[in-house]
């Protein structure tokens, strides 16, 4: 391939920041959600209000680690038709406009298996994801996506959790590319916050057992939340407040520009984290 | 598949992965996996223990009324003019149905973990009653989900869990049944991992769950052994079981995989027929995947999404399939069927008038099967069907189906 792999994108994208002591800023948002259409508009807004990598949601029907703002968002792009294969075209279409943001796409294993594995790490690659974050594959099932997606060169990135313990951790560590995703609380998305200091003692507690980048995520809702956590990750992840807003749009209370304000508000947050 | 091919014994499933050849394994959020982890360890060393066995007997014995009759339905018998059949009646357990073995053996297995909070998810709500059951012996709060859908169709159940002391939590998303139920089960639990333990009600979810739910179940077929053997000298010709997610069958089952002469015969709820898009035939109707912590038979369309199942019988409305049964029929070891709906109404109807028993919903799919093979078997041959549970529940949905308006 002569574009920049998975990899090198994120790398790249994770240097950069160092280089600019800030935080970066994940956003989420459910591919399809409300629309395909209105969804790759919103996502093809995103870099320029200020987000550092897109995490893009691929429908389920059954999301069994989600709050209701993405279960919802999942359903609506379902129901407008949405596929794994129509995800995958997104992407490519993001990248054919000349976009050059990592996209991680996050989700949970049956589409993926139902779609063949070596199918989609193949399609995913060449339609330019940089990374992949599947909710129900635990270290415990390594062999059925993780391990193939490191031999295709394409960063499997792992969740850790209040619950995964020192002992544990090693475990979860290895095999693990890309930069990690800590999860704050022990729930779903969209629940309540974390307490920053324990997200600050979380993150010092990784990077004992890891050199890759640390995003943090689930219950950060407001650019202040993002601000204080941006002052411990090396990335702030947002999900269900901006899923929330694409949902307005679906029943026409809102407008694409003001999920853009508020996903630019966030941003601005973790860019005055360390400020 | 020829024998020489077949797996050298049908029950040394599943491996340490928790894995019946492909099916089975653990596949959730990485928040439940050291949990999962502790529970397979507490599991194992319960199993070890002649304390923790002897109190299960106990408790099956004198608070569940274990053992169940075997009982030869001698009316069913001469109607149908062929085998001869017989009911294990775990209808007659406290609570009215099979689900209350899983129950005791997991409520105990929780105090030993030092868990304070019970969570589960129902479907027709016998689990549930089950649940809320043991959670009221052992004075442990406890949280029901139960899909809206499902709510609405089995009120007695919904009241029932309600007298227990259960809290009782509508599932509204998706298809508002037992599927959804377990998400927002599993979503509780990813919630609440240090007090909570989570009793699934049938043999699926992540590896320990199959195993051990199908471990507590097979006192059903153990006792089935030792009952037909004095009845009858000898081992029954088949075996027969309704099947949603499938305990009642894999506990009936799982003590005579080995015997080669014990034809098995599992029943799955064919809604309006496994040729229209209604149905909860996982098996004969769906494929290989993953959902709630287990690769098995899934109902699903081209893009890997979940459908909704659809039965009469709210037990058997789930669109997947314990991973075991799963891996049992690809071996070829149980042969997996279906029954309508309107089969299932039938049977219901007859198995009243013909033995004064009203049976479940979910058991009267087995006997809508047993009505359309046992005529042409001869008059030797001996059938052993697991009547799981008891239709007092199911009068309302029951009655609406035929026209009669209940007050």
């Amino acid at each position: 391939m002569t574009e920049a792999s998975g990899s090198t994108r994120l790398t790249e994208k994770f240097a950069a920041l160092e280089e600019e002591g800030r935080a970066g800023f994940v956003a989420f948002i459910t591919a399809g959600d409300p629309d395909p259409e209105t969804s790759f508009t919103v996502m093809c807004g995103l870099p320029a209000a200020g987000v550092d990598i897109i995490e893009l949601g691929m429908p389920f029907t059954d999301p069994m680690a989600d709050g209701p703002s993405i279960q919802a968002a999942g359903l609506r792009a379902l129901k407008a038709g949405m596929t794994l294969a129509g995800t995958l075209d997104m992407v490519r279409r993001f990248r054919a406009d000349g976009q050059t943001a990592p996209i991680v796409l996050m989700g949970y294993f049956n589409p993926i298996y139902s779609y063949g594995v070596d199918r989609f790490l193949h399609d995913a690659l060449s339609a330019g994801v940089d990374g992949l974050i599947i909710v129900d594959l635990p270290p415990e099932e390594d062999a059925e996506l993780c391990l193939p997606a490191q031999a295709a060169g394409l960063p499997f990135i792992r969740l850790a959790t209040p619950t995964t313990d020192d002992g544990r951790l090693p475990t979860v560590m290895a095999n693990t590319a890309g930069f990690v995703y800590y999860v704050s609380i022990t729930g779903i998305t969209g629940a309540g916050s974390a307490m920053t200091a324990d997200v600050a003692a979380a993150v010092e507690r990784l990077r004992r057992h890891t050199d890759l980048p640390i995003a943090v995520g689930f219950g950060i809702k407001t650019p202040e939340q993002a601000a204080e956590i941006g002052q411990h990750a090396d990335a702030v992840v947002v999900g269900s407040a901006i899923v929330e807003r694409v949902g307005a749009l679906a029943s026409s209370n809102g407008s694409v520009q003001s999920v853009l304000d508020f996903v630019g508000s966030l941003a601005d947050g973790v860019r005055r984290a360390r400020t | 598949m020829t024998a020489a091919l077949r797996a050298n014994t049908f029950r040394a499933g599943p491996d340490e992965d928790g894995h019946f050849g492909i099916f089975g394994g653990r596949y959730v959020a990485e928040t439940l996996m050291p949990l999962i982890l502790e529970v397979e360890k507490a599991y194992e060393a319960a199993k070890a223990s002649p304390a923790f066995k002897a109190e299960l007997r106990y408790y099956n014995a004198h608070y569940t009324g274990r053992p169940s009759p075997l009982y030869l339905a001698e009316r069913l018998t001469r109607h149908f003019g062929g085998a001869k059949i017989y009911f294990k009646r775990d209808e007659l357990n406290h609570t009215g149905s099979h689900k209350i073995n899983n129950c005791l053996g997991q409520v105990l297995l929780a105090r030993r973990m030092g868990k304070t909070r019970i969570i589960a998810e129902t479907g027709a709500g016998q689990h549930g009653v089950a649940v809320a059951t043991v959670c009221a012996l052992f004075d442990l709060p406890c949280t029901i989900y139960m899909g809206e859908v499902d709510i609405k169709r089995q009120q007695p159940n919904v009241f029932r869990m309600k007298l227990l002391g259960a809290e009782v939590k509508a599932a509204t998303s998706g298809s508002r049944t037992l599927k959804d139920a377990m998400n927002e089960a599993l979503r509780d639990w990813v919630t609440n991992v240090d007090d909570t333990f989570y009793i699934i009600g049938t043999a699926a979810g992540p590896h320990p769950y199959p195993e051990m739910v199908r471990d507590f179940q097979s006192v059903i077929g153990e006792e089935v052994r030792d009952q037909i053997m004095q009845r009858e000298c000898r081992l029954p010709d088949m075996l027969v079981a309704c099947i949603g997610g499938g305990s009642n069958a894999i506990g009936l089952f799982h003590p005579f995989l080995d015997e080669p002469d014990v034809e098995i015969v599992a029943v799955e709820a064919g809604g309006l027929g496994i040729d229209t898009d209604k149905h909860a035939a996982s098996l004969t109707g769906g494929r290989a995947g993953v959902l709630h912590g287990n690769r098995t038979y899934l109902l699903q369309d081209d893009d890997g999404q979940i459908q909704e199942a659809h039965s009469i019988s709210a037990g058997l409305d789930y669109p997947g399939i314990g991973p075991e049964h799963a891996w049992l029929h690809e071996q070829g070891r149980v042969d997996y069927v279906s029954a309508t709906d309107e089969e299932a109404l039938e049977a219901f109807q007859l198995c009243s008038v013909k033995e004064g028993i009203i049976p479940a919903l979910e058991p009267a799919h087995a006997l809508a099967h047993v009505a359309k093979i046992a005529p042409d078997m001869d008059r030797d041959k001996i059938i052993v069907m697991n009547l799981c549970g008891r239709g007092d529940k199911d009068i309302f949905a029951v009655a609406e189906r035929l026209g009669v308006a209940l007050q």
